[in-house]
């Protein structure tokens, strides 16, 4: 460890439990130094004091500071406020803001503890992992975004103003429901920032026309004049972003329409390393601001009071309730993370000799860097498939179940004992692989010569249908698209149905 | 680091989004509160509403897995299972158990809220328009208010403003005395130099000069009618906000409490419409069988009497009643008669004609409202030719509780697009 020698100040920071903007500041800066010390890197921080109000509202908009206007945020506005007045929903301690500055929302109404709680876990634990994971430095630019969204918001408003409320609101509903489709997998994007937006937006106008129009140009051609047939398929290979696709090659989209696209997608995409971290973003900062608290309590800067509030606070987060209990809702990512970080610097410092067997490159190794490079280089996936410990599923009692549509009972496959552990670190880390849990589409074909149709192909895996839902995306497509929309499943053994299209065929010949 | 306190920025910022929703959903919400509107409570009519829509209406669809197919899945919490256990599936219900079978799925059919009164109200009144705006904005009752503004040259010597005008005579004093008395001193200085003995003949002159000069000081008027300042008023035309909504109620042994309480729905309506317009909305209840008498709410909606009907008696209490205390120059009157339809037949004459003379020329609007389901009587036809030939009177026939508030809105459809097309029609 490179902790400097413990000095212990002779008395607490604060003794009651409100907060002022002193105390805040005192704590902040002992917190600063303390995750100094640990090596924490972080981008710089800003607190900002709200309401519960203001909460619910920062709720709505995904935590966005700023955000363009639709209904869908209302909505979540109602529901969350609605849950909240009727106490069914306790809010967040905290929103933090992948930005820089990285914002961080302290709650006015919580008590000094709550808001160094909130400083460890946001301005230093998340801090720190979005400057530091991979996908976060690849996906997203700090530095860019609030800027980006500032340019969505006055774009989107100003097309209302053009346009029309409506006609945005239209185009944007159908963004929405391909959002999660608007990211490439594969491929790196380019980071995004308004003045980089704004610069080559009036280029982009004029030359995506003109682009569209090649592609779709009704002139024959000499050489291909007569063999159609041998056309090469266009796109040459299935496009998995069908946001983009859209944006590019929607035939009669007018470029307002494609800008909006592009916004929507470029949103979905800041939040994409969100989804696919969330194990490791939340257990990352739990593991912190429990390490950092310990450590302020350590060097007397806090009280007995203060620490025992603590440590209620933070076992409700880190409670995994079991499967039967009532208040089951899948696998707390808080706990799992939390515990799995925790695992990683024990394996680290007091290995046994199972961790040597399963373990043998971290086992001894030194706990800050391990699980520095843990939080660098991993996502939710790939880390459990890592460093989830045989220790951890006993303490869990984790359980995998097969649920196959084709029997009548479900079967347990694997529980935590020997022969289990590799199964059910397997199946938990494919639970987090956004490639199974969602399914996977990909745009097939562009029907050029004839009715300008899109195909799309749903590969399924286990037989694992596409929700009813489809149905109403495929007709957002259609929207957008333009002209007929398809939508196939190809199942296990490669055969093709089609599941959607729009228009909807006339069912009356059948 | 910066600590910012955001508490004082707006807030809600949501609401632009809130308003979107509602916006998207109004048709739904509107239906939602159509069908709530007949089971509402009277007495909290005023209140904040929570609403439900179908959540399939409000679902944003994303391509997803279905059910079925081969699923594996991790659970924590294994208690008894051990390697190659067969289960039975859970139920797919909802809650316990069954929640793990549909993680996906969202349960809740119905998305429910609160809107508020305000917004309850607008949608509830939406296409809705006071009756007769139009031509109120013409002739509405206006009185006015005299305020101050500014000064005036010219006036009333009571609106003198002493302060001001003292100090134009003032000015104009200085101002009109300053060459004069400058003209003085040197002639005054030139005097001290000259000498007496030598030139009496210049002195003589310019001690005259001097004299004239002083005699012209002397002049200046030390107030003149240039000076007067007065102040000035000017009528701000006020609107009056005053609104008297009277009740008519047959009360005889043939209405049946459930007519009543339907009638009352009806009044509230009509009272939260005018309240919306008006500042001030007061009510004055008349209920009658063979006589009528002006009680208070309670009484007028749940007090039984016996006997028979004579609705000329209501009518003539309420143009008394006009005539004492509403002067319709300053009070915009309405009125909405519940009624089964029974009248002594001699009667039902007698009311057209008081109507037709008396009343409906100091009304803004009538309204009467027949509640039955047997035929049309008397009372009704003979009304019927007075809404031919008044446009501020209107009639309709309720027959059970949810019939009231569609009878409503037509009562008071858009009078704006009926006044703009009947002269069109009529040239």
């Amino acid at each position: 460890m490179n902790l400097k020698p413990k000095k212990r100040v002779s008395s607490p920071i604060s003794t009651g439990s409100d907060w002022t903007y002193e105390l805040v500041d005192q704590y902040y800066k002992v917190i600063e130094e303390i995750a100094n010390d640990f090596g924490l890197d972080t981008y710089p921080n800003q607190l900002e004091i709200i309401s519960a109000e203001q909460m619910l509202d920062a709720y709505a908009s995904v935590g966005m500071p700023i955000g363009y206007n639709h209904w869908s945020f209302g909505k979540h506005f109602i529901k969350n406020e609605q849950s909240y007045r009727r106490g069914r929903m306790g809010l967040a301690y905290e929103i933090v803001i992948n930005s820089s500055p990285c914002i961080a929302y302290l709650m006015e109404e919580n008590n000094m503890m709550m808001q160094a709680l909130v400083i460890a876990h946001a301005c230093f634990g998340h801090n720190s992992f979005f400057k530091g994971n991979y996908l976060f430095k690849t996906w997203t630019d700090a530095e860019a975004i609030i800027d980006y969204l500032i340019f969505s918001k006055n774009y989107i408003a100003e097309c209302e103003q053009l346009y029309g409320i409506d006609e945005v609101e239209s185009v944007l509903d159908s963004c929405h429901a391909l959002m999660n489709f608007g990211v490439d997998r594969y491929k790196r994007p380019y980071p995004i920032s308004m003045r980089e937006e704004k610069r080559r937006q009036k280029e982009r106008e004029e030359y995506l026309q003109s682009q569209v129009n090649e592609l779709w140009n009704t002139i024959p051609n000499k050489s291909s004049n007569d063999e159609d047939k041998n056309q090469p398929r266009f796109p040459s290979e299935p496009q998995e972003n069908i946001l983009y696709f859209i944006e590019k090659n929607a035939p009669m989209m007018p470029v307002w329409q494609r800008e909006i696209v592009r916004i929507v997608r470029k949103t979905g995409q800041y939040f994409y390393p969100q989804r696919q971290t969330q194990v490791m973003n939340e257990g990352w900062a739990t593991f912190w601001h429990y390490t950092i608290l310990n450590e302020l309590y350590d060097r007397g800067y806090t009280t007995d009071g203060f620490m025992i509030e603590f440590l209620q606070s933070h076992t409700n987060v880190v409670t995994q309730p079991e499967f039967d209990s009532p208040y089951f809702n899948g696998i707390n990512p808080y706990a799992l993370g939390f515990n799995m970080m925790t695992d990683i610097r024990r394996i680290c410092e007091n290995p046994t000799p199972e961790d040597k067997r399963w373990f043998p490159e971290i086992a001894g190794s030194p706990w800050q860097e391990t699980l520095t490079f843990a939080m660098q280089n991993f996502k939710d996936e790939s880390f459990i498939a890592q460093y989830l410990s045989p220790k951890l599923i006993r303490e869990f009692k984790l359980f995998s179940i097969k649920d196959d549509e084709k029997e009548k009972k479900l079967e347990v496959t694997a529980i935590h004992n020997d022969s289990g552990y590799q199964e059910i670190r397997q199946n938990l880390s494919e639970q987090y692989n956004m490639s199974i849990s969602e399914p996977n589409i990909e745009i097939y074909e562009v029907n050029l010569s004839g009715d300008r149709s899109l195909t799309l192909h749903h590969t399924q895996t286990n037989n694992i249908n596409l929700a009813d839902t489809a149905s109403e995306v495929v007709k957002h497509l259609h929207q957008l698209w333009g002209f007929p929309v398809k939508l196939m499943s190809i199942d296990d053994k490669g055969k093709q149905s089609e599941t959607a299209s729009s228009p909807a065929k006339d069912k009356t010949k059948i | 680091m910066q600590i910012i306190d955001r508490r004082l920025n707006q807030k809600n910022k949501s609401t632009v989004n809130r308003q979107r929703f509602i916006r998207r959903y109004r048709s739904q919400i509107k239906k939602a509160i159509a069908d709530r509107i007949s089971q509402r409570s009277v007495t909290d009519i005023d209140k904040s509403e929570s609403i439900s829509i179908p959540s399939k209406d409000i679902s944003e669809p994303t391509f997803r897995h279905g059910s079925g197919g081969k699923k594996q899945r991790v659970y924590p919490g294994n208690k008894e299972f051990s390697t190659g256990d067969k289960i039975d599936r859970p139920p797919p219900q909802r809650g316990g158990n069954g929640r793990k079978a549909s993680d996906n799925g969202e349960g809740d059919d119905e998305f429910s809220f609160q809107i508020s009164s305000e917004e309850y109200m607008d949608i509830l009144f939406e296409d809705l328009e006071l009756p007769n705006l139009k031509r109120n904005k013409l002739k509405k009752l206006v009185n006015y208010k005299t305020i101050r503004s500014g000064f005036n040259t010219d006036g009333n010597p009571s609106n003198i403003d002493i302060i001001r005008s003292l100090k134009g005579s003032m000015a104009r004093r200085i101002a009109i005395q300053l060459p004069l008395k400058r003209k003085l001193k040197k002639l005054q200085a030139e005097l001290a130099l000259v000498d007496k003995e030598k030139d009496p003949q210049h002195e003589l002159e310019l001690v005259e000069t001097i004299e004239a000069i002083k005699k012209r000081i002397k002049r200046i008027p030390y107030i003149d009618t240039f000076d007067l300042r007065y102040k000035n008023f000017t009528k701000l035309p006020q609107p009056t906000t005053n609104a008297v909504m009277f009740c008519l109620m047959d009360v005889s042994g043939s209405m049946d409490q459930q007519t009543k309480e339907m009638a009352k729905r009806f009044y509230i309506l009509l009272y939260l419409f005018l309240k919306r317009s008006y500042k001030d909305v007061e009510v004055v209840y008349i209920r009658h069988h063979t006589q009528a008498k002006e009680v208070d709410e309670n009484e007028f909606f749940y007090s039984q009497e016996t006997g028979g009907t004579i609705v000329s008696s209501a009518l003539k209490l309420m143009q008394e009643i006009v005539q004492a205390r509403y002067n319709p120059t300053d009070w915009n009157i309405y009125a909405a008669q519940a009624s089964d339809g029974d009248n002594w037949n001699d009667d039902s004459n007698y009311c057209h004609k008081l109507l037709d003379t008396n009343l409906l020329p100091l009304v803004r609007h009538y309204t009467y409202v027949e509640i039955t389901d047997r035929e049309p009587q008397n009372l009704w036809h003979e009304y019927q030719r007075l809404a031919d030939v008044h446009q501020n009177f209107a009639m309709q026939k309720i027959t059970q509780q949810n019939d009231i508030y569609p009878v409503f809105r037509e009562f008071f459809k858009k009078q704006s697009i009926i006044n703009q097309l009947s002269p069109r029609a009529k040239g």
